[in-house]
């Protein structure tokens, strides 16, 4: 049965003289190859995108934003597809879906200015990084008028103080959080699918932690350079990710024992901080190198090119973060001390500023449409087509 | 002469789908020296195969993806009914015995199953569906081929095959000479052939010749080239070359590789007309799933081998949504005129038809009782009139998947010159599928067929291959 909801839409707007927004070109072409998907369906077992679709006889703008955000870019479909190019029906899911992702971010952006700096991507990141750097060493060679310095055993805050590194960075972090929820809360609204369940929750934790549709479906994992499958691009997300949260937790211990028990850095390196710290490091190292080398040798075909400095920009980010990170706790007790901290502090400003309008977006509109995933799935189905051969 | 590959091969497969793949792994696991030779491109390879989705699997308890059981005997008995008794019996159960048991060497090369796809639910017992269908399969063949050593050449389409009473001796590409030990063909059937169709179809009493309106469904590379070879070297044939698997489809499918998608499974629902706008067979004999593959034919038989699937509102959304956007319209008049066909006419049929129907308890999922009274051709089952807008029409066309005409073989695949096989030269796939299925279809046989034999043609062609060895050498 064609979905009731769909044909009631249909009729009110009619009799209203409404239109549903018309589809730009990027999302028209989705629009075109789901039809051809739906008519196959072949890929129902790869991921959550298929069994999405045939929820579905056709697709309006709120639809194409929600599939091209549960899209995972595995790749899988694009090998598998018996209308890929060279076919004249041309279908490429992934990389169709990666553009219409991109116009997303840029799209649901908060404030809406802001959301061009997800185009030419690169140079947001570039300049972000150059600004942050020339801050923290101008601001270094103002407070001590040298670059370096006698010995300091560590202690950061003889270069800048505590209260003026919490005044830069908690401002920039709160802005980037509000940004980045604004973003993914309109792009939740667009198409609210009704409330979450515990369950539908718990699913979407696992799929997100786990990163479920990089398994392909059969646990082999996605595809990279050619049709064989890998379980790389997982593990270094995986890496990256959990290397990232225990640097977060690292500072949250941190910012515990400041501001709780009033014990101020530097800490041993046995401390806490320093282990989560140094053991995230070595994952945000490790992560997003493998990252870069998979993004070097994937296949031409997957995704959208017009977003390879985007990708590899927010992966450069996440490394030197990690790398001048884990030099500055190396270098600690020399005279360069100064100079490694400003670097830092300076990268780390970069990937801040850039948070909500990078790469780091996509895995909260990801989340969150698997989260629609997980609530619609729960919901009977509005079509009920149960007629083939 | 050149002679690209000095030494001779201990097995040479000719074609590069499924059946062709299973036999080149097969042999090399059992030591041979293989060299597979694809006709297309590699963005092209794979055949029909890569439009497959499912193998159909015979199973005495629940298995993986397969729900309860499907015994060998009923298997048979489909299989039976379906081609109305073409079919060699000792082979057949051959096949169904080894669809039992071949899942597990598929997975070991690669291939992924999954439970049946959405819509297809009365296959979940039977079918066992590839994750992602048959060109992940075929891809995952040609990667585990690749990894053991498999020689593989795409362009490489073979012209003919130098025999010696009934010994393959070698196959000439061009005016290259591949000489090899054994050989496997399994290079499909003849569906793309143009000129082969039309004169197996022939000219109809209108003076049209049908076959020139087909759209192929798969692979523009089964040209028949190695079948007609053979006819012509005398080996025993099997099937009708008039006989194929014709399905109406989408007439603006394009005219090959249209696949799955450009199938229209609306007619149940509604009626299908000529394009003199009659009626000319009862849409609702039976479910879709069992009479869609006689609708290319019916098609067929009509006048410029078009058809028209009208339906109404009530029925958008209770089939699998086509590929294309129907022709749309508000009245009769208007969908007539968008489809090119009489208005007159069009309406005066949807009128009796509508005036006939007998609307009992409507249930898409049994034979319901919603039926015509006193028209012809009646429609039996699921008959509503046809009166609620937005009306829908699709144009149909008949698509080929495959045709039917063989090699005749043995249960070791040899292929026959006389009723003698040969000792070195096996067929397996589409080239020899008439043994089991002379005519009619049911899901997932065409791969059943296609592993069993090209597993089998590997195997015997690599046994084949030692011994032509000993031979030589003694």
């Amino acid at each position: 049965m064609q979905s009731l909801e769909a044909l009631a839409r249909e009729a009110t707007d009619l009799a209203a003289g409404r239109n549903l927004p018309a589809l730009n070109a990027d999302e028209a072409e989705v629009g075109r190859i789901l039809q051809i998907c739906n008519a196959c369906r072949y890929c129902e077992g790869f991921c959550a995108v298929f069994p999405a679709m045939t929820r579905r006889l056709a697709f309006d703008k709120a639809d194409v934003h929600y599939l091209a955000n549960l899209c995972h870019n595995c790749g899988a479909c694009l090998h598998a597809c018996q209308y890929a190019p060279p076919h004249e029906f041309a279908v490429n899911v992934p990389q169709a879906m990666a553009t219409v992702r991109a116009r997303t971010y840029s799209d649901f952006a908060w404030p809406a200015g802001f959301g061009k700096l997800y185009r030419n991507n690169g140079i947001t990141v570039a300049l972000a990084v150059a600004g942050g750097l020339a801050l923290f060493l101008v601001l270094a060679l103002m407070v001590q008028g040298t670059l370096f310095h006698t010995p300091l055993a560590g202690n950061f805050y003889a270069i800048f103080p505590h209260n003026l590194l919490v005044s830069m960075f908690a401002p920039v972090f709160l802005f980037a959080a509000l940004a980045l929820g604004i973003g993914v809360a309109r792009f939740w609204r667009e198409a609210a699918p009704g409330a979450a369940s515990g369950a539908a929750i718990a699913e979407t934790t696992h799929d997100v932690l786990r990163l479920t549709y990089l398994d392909g479906g059969h646990g082999q994992g996605c595809n990279n350079a050619d049709d064989a499958f890998t379980l790389a691009r997982r593990r270094y997300h995986h890496l990256t990710f959990y290397g990232f949260m225990l640097c977060f937790a690292a500072t949250s211990v941190a910012t515990l024992y400041h501001y709780v028990f009033g014990w101020e850095a530097p800490y041993a390196f046995t401390s806490l901080p320093v282990v989560l710290g140094t053991l995230g490091g070595i994952g945000l190292l490790i992560g997003p190198a493998g990252l870069f080398w998979l993004n070097l040798k994937r296949h031409p075909e997957h995704g959208d090119a017009a977003q390879k400095p985007m990708d590899r920009g927010f992966i450069a980010l996440l490394f030197f973060t990690s790398l001048t990170g884990l030099a500055l706790l190396a270098g600690r007790d020399t005279p360069a001390m100064g100079l490694l901290l400003a670097v830092h502090l300076g990268v780390v400003m970069g990937l801040f500023l850039t948070m909500p309008y990078g790469k780091f977006a996509h895995g909260f509109y990801r989340s969150a449409a698997l989260l629609k995933w997980a609530i619609e799935k729960r919901r009977p189905n509005p079509v009920g087509v149960g007629n083939d051969g | 002469m050149k002679e690209k590959h000095p030494g001779t091969v201990d097995v040479l497969v000719i074609g590069g789908g499924n059946a062709a793949l299973c036999a080149a792994l097969m042999a090399r696991e059992a030591g041979a020296s293989v060299l597979l030779l694809e006709a297309a491109p590699r963005e092209w390879r794979g055949g029909n195969s890569s439009h497959t989705r499912n193998l159909r699997c015979m199973h005495d308890a629940p298995q993986d993806v397969l729900t309860e059981r499907y015994p060998e005997e009923e298997f048979w008995q489909d299989l039976l009914k379906v081609t109305g008794g073409m079919t060699n019996e000792k082979l057949a159960r051959l096949a169904i015995r080894e669809s039992s048991s071949c899942r597990d060497w598929m997975r070991k090369h690669g291939v992924n199953f999954q439970p049946s796809l959405s819509g297809t639910l009365h296959l979940s017992r039977t079918n066992a569906f590839f994750m992602g269908g048959g060109k992940a399969l075929v891809n995952a063949y040609y990667r585990s081929a690749e990894a053991l050593g498999v020689r593989i050449r795409y362009e490489a389409p073979v012209d003919r095959i130098e025999l010696e009473n009934g010994v393959f001796r070698a196959a000439w590409v061009g005016d290259e000479r591949i000489a090899a030990r054994a050989c496997v063909m399994a290079a499909g059937g003849f569906e793309s052939n143009r000129e082969w169709l039309r004169e197996a179809w022939g000219q109809n009493e209108n003076g049209e010749w049908p076959a020139d309106n087909f759209a192929i469904r798969g692979t523009r590379f089964n040209r028949g080239v190695l079948l007609k070879a053979m006819i012509d070297a005398g080996a025993d044939m099997i099937g009708d070359p008039s006989q194929s698997h014709c399905v109406a489809i989408d007439a603006r499918a394009p005219l090959y590789d249209g696949g799955i998608c450009t199938r229209i499974d609306c007619v149940s629902l509604g009626i299908v007309v000529n394009k003199h706008a009659e009626r000319f067979y009862d849409e609702g004999e039976d479910f879709w799933p069992k009479r869609y593959a006689i609708w290319g034919r019916l098609v067929a038989q009509q006048p410029g081998q078009i058809g028209f699937s009208i339906i109404d509102a009530k029925a958008n959304g209770r089939f699998m949504p086509p590929v294309f956007p129907g022709a749309k319209a508000d009245t009769l008049e208007e969908l007539a005129r968008q489809l090119g066909i009489d208005e007159a006419a069009f309406v005066r049929t949807v009128r009796e038809y509508n005036a006939a129907c007998h609307v009992g308890t409507f249930d898409h999922t049994v034979q319901d009782d919603c039926h015509t009274e006193g028209l012809s051709p009646a429609k039996t089952h699921w008959a509503l009139p046809i009166d609620t807008p937005p009306f829908r029409g699709y144009a149909l066309k008949p698509g080929i998947t495959f045709t039917y005409l063989g090699l005749k073989v043995n249960e070791q695949a040899a292929v026959h010159f006389s009723d003698v096989p040969s000792p070195n030269l096996f067929v397996a796939g589409e080239m020899m599928a008439g043994n089991v299925l002379g005519k009619g279809y049911t899901a997932g046989v065409g791969m059943t067929i296609g592993t069993t034999f090209g597993r089998i043609a590997g195997a015997h062609a690599a046994a084949a291959a030692r011994q032509g060895e000993s031979h030589a050498i003694a």
